[in-house]
């Protein structure tokens, strides 16, 4: 499956898209579709986010996580500042990457 | 040390503003990313893995006490609280938002200081020898000329769009702490046969994905043509280097594509063709420069005695004090590698210490180290107690300078968006493995430096011990590499084979230190043994 990401432009948070807006944790984020392009023109006019692109993802027992270990830490945080970490849902996601 | 003069001022104060106008465009939807972005990015402002993040030139890497408390001071304010000092002796922060950036650098410019060539295809910040003006093997201070080069690459109109990003070093002792001849221009100040100041030009090194060592360009330039000659060679960079392919477009590929006879051709031609146009600066200009650079007021008549009684205190000045110039002085270098600690962070509570201790000891002067460590450059001997209890209670006394522990790591995966692997947790790891400091000692000077990804900012290649973090199928795979140096006795590491896991690079670097430690004869560092033994002994031990 593939999930929309990209940076909040006045933060530079990683954002992850939901179907209606931007999530700090990517554990809300949704599979998007073929209307992709269109969300991501819209966003981007809307001066919103920053450098959004498409990652593959998958659905785990703790929700859905990005594939490769870039998107994992991107969506997380440092892996060796646990106190700077994202805290998702799943209290076990400081154990994703590490 | 430099203090700005009111065009110094000048130029940095509005550079601030015009950054800020626009950052409110940027927001306001006046520019598009696209457009904003070769701004930002003139501003040392990076969209990076987690956030933008800043870095902030640091000049030679000397900072005052009060340079060093504004760093603190800005990880306080705009980011979380720590900052990274990085391999080129800048310092990075990692949180920092669009909107705040302003107001950042504003605060940054009340000290002299600024973010400006940071990043793109202009000339960097330029780097030099951490113990400038302190040592006793330098010819002069090489910073003067290292700060005319910086007035003079500072928005040259010309040199700013490269086909690449440039890289000077200027160093003035044979004894190289900068890695010199990895440096797109490496520079030597020198004396001639007759006493007179000279540069000794090296074009063309560099690490990255092709790693090169900087070949002689000129043996002596008069350092009254220090600035033509650069111009020189800068000029025929731009004209001939590529731009068609950036993974070509170094200085390195064009010296070594061109030959370094025929491109020291080009460079005399160049040369001669400038002079007569007043490139350089007027003697008095130079010479107001030196006069900031000009030794502190050292104490004379003190004692070079110092109370080696606390086993701990001695062990630290052992391994982290260095001589001085002058009777009764020495160099302390703060290392910011404590056993399972980030290489190169430092809290903002360290840096506000630094600021105190470099303002109580040092005559208000630190270094940053290419090698991610602070220098303070100048501390009486008979101060060097008190300083260490100082560090020692704020966990800046690890006695590990140049031993296996004081590893030079980049950011790598846990950070930077261009990395295939992390590079910081590996550290972690190897520091842990060798935490026992009898043991760091017995292994003697090991240099050991990790990069996540090819472009080398964790200077694998120059490693005695080289790691490099490689994607091995959406995997983190680390590859060895020995024999590498980035000092005087330069040489660019060699990949002993196949890749290892996070753990089995740890397993690895035992494996070749216990190779080293029973092979070795009376004297050797670990890369002189494996200089005399060549790779095979290590790389049996390693895979059979």
């Amino acid at each position: 499956m593939k999930i929309l990401t990209g940076n909040d432009l006045k933060s530079g948070d990683v954002v992850w898209w939901t179907g209606y807006n931007w999530s700090r944790h990517v554990s809300d984020a949704i599979e998007v579709g073929d209307t992709v392009d269109q969300i991501i023109a819209r966003e981007i006019a809307a001066r919103t986010v920053n450098d959004c692109y498409t990652v593959d993802a998958e659905r785990t027992d703790t929700g859905i996580l990005p594939v490769h270990i870039k998107e994992k830490v991107r969506a997380t945080g440092p892996t060796v500042r646990p106190d700077l970490k994202i805290a998702p849902p799943d209290p076990a996601a400081g154990n994703w990457v590490i | 040390m430099y203090k700005y003069d009111s065009y110094d001022q000048q130029m940095v104060d509005t550079r601030v503003e015009e950054f800020r106008d626009q950052v409110e465009r940027r927001i306001a939807g006046k520019l598009t990313e696209d457009q904003f972005k070769p701004l930002r990015l003139m501003n040392g402002l990076y969209l990076q893995l987690h956030a933008y993040m800043l870095r902030v030139a640091i000049p030679y890497g000397t900072l005052n006490g009060k340079q060093m408390r504004m760093l603190a001071h800005i990880a306080r304010k705009y980011d979380r609280d720590y900052a990274h000092f990085t391999t080129r002796q800048n310092i990075q922060y990692n949180w920092i938002k669009l909107a705040e950036t302003p107001d950042l650098l504003a605060d940054l410019a009340s000290v002299e200081m600024h973010a400006i060539q940071t990043s793109g295809n202009c000339i960097r910040n330029i780097s030099s020898d951490q113990y400038a003006g302190a040592a006793a093997d330098e010819v002069t201070d090489p910073r003067p000329y290292a700060e005319l080069l910086r007035q003079w690459s500072s928005f040259h109109p010309e040199f700013s769009f490269l086909p690449r990003k440039f890289k000077f070093a200027v160093i003035a002792s044979d004894e190289d702490r900068a890695a010199m001849r990895l440096h797109d221009i490496g520079i030597q100040i020198v004396r001639n046969g007759d006493g007179e100041i000279g540069a000794r030009f090296y074009a063309g090194g560099g690490m990255g994905r092709t790693p090169m060592i900087a070949p002689l360009i000129r043996d002596f330039v008069p350092i009254g043509e220090l600035v033509s000659y650069a111009e020189a060679i800068l000029r025929v960079y731009n004209r001939y280097g590529r731009r068609d392919n950036k993974y070509k477009a170094r200085i390195k590929i064009l010296v070594h594509e061109m030959g370094a006879e025929e491109f020291i051709k080009e460079v005399e031609a160049e040369f001669t063709h400038l002079q007569g146009q007043n490139i350089d600066a007027p003697a008095a200009e130079l010479e107001r420069i030196i006069a900031h650079f000009e030794d502190p007021a050292f104490e004379t008549g003190l004692s070079d005695e110092i109370d080696r009684s606390d086993p701990d205190f001695a062990i630290w000045l052992d391994q982290n004090v260095h001589a001085h110039k002058r009777p009764g002085y020495a160099i302390a270098t703060i290392s910011l590698k404590p056993v399972g600690g980030i290489p190169g962070d430092a809290s903002s509570a360290q840096m506000d210490l630094m600021a105190d201790l470099t303002e109580q000891y040092s005559f208000d002067e630190c270094r940053v180290t290419h090698s991610q460590n602070i220098v303070l450059p100048h501390v009486r001997k008979a101060d060097l107690y008190s300083l260490w209890q100082k560090l020692d209670e704020a966990g800046l006394a690890s006695p590990n300078l140049d031993l296996i522990s004081d590893i030079i790591a980049c950011p790598g995966l846990d950070y930077c968006s261009l990395a295939n692997a992390r590079s910081i947790p590996v550290a972690q790891k190897i520091a842990k493995r060798f935490a026992d400091i009898d043991r760091q000692k017995e292994l003697g000077e090991l240099k050991l430096k990790i990069s996540g990804c090819i472009n080398a900012c964790g200077h694998h290649h120059a490693g005695h011990i080289g790691i490099l973090g490689v994607d091995r199928k959406g995997t983190e795979n680390y590859q060895l590499l020995l024999g590498g140096s980035g000092a005087e006795d330069v040489s660019l590491a060699k990949i002993t084979g196949p890749g290892f896991t996070e753990d089995g690079i740890v397993d690895a670097i035992e494996t070749v230190t216990d190779v080293y430690v029973a092979a070795r004869e009376d004297g050797e560092r670990f890369v002189d043994t494996y200089r005399r033994l060549g790779m095979d002994p290590f790389k049996e031990a390693l895979y059979g």
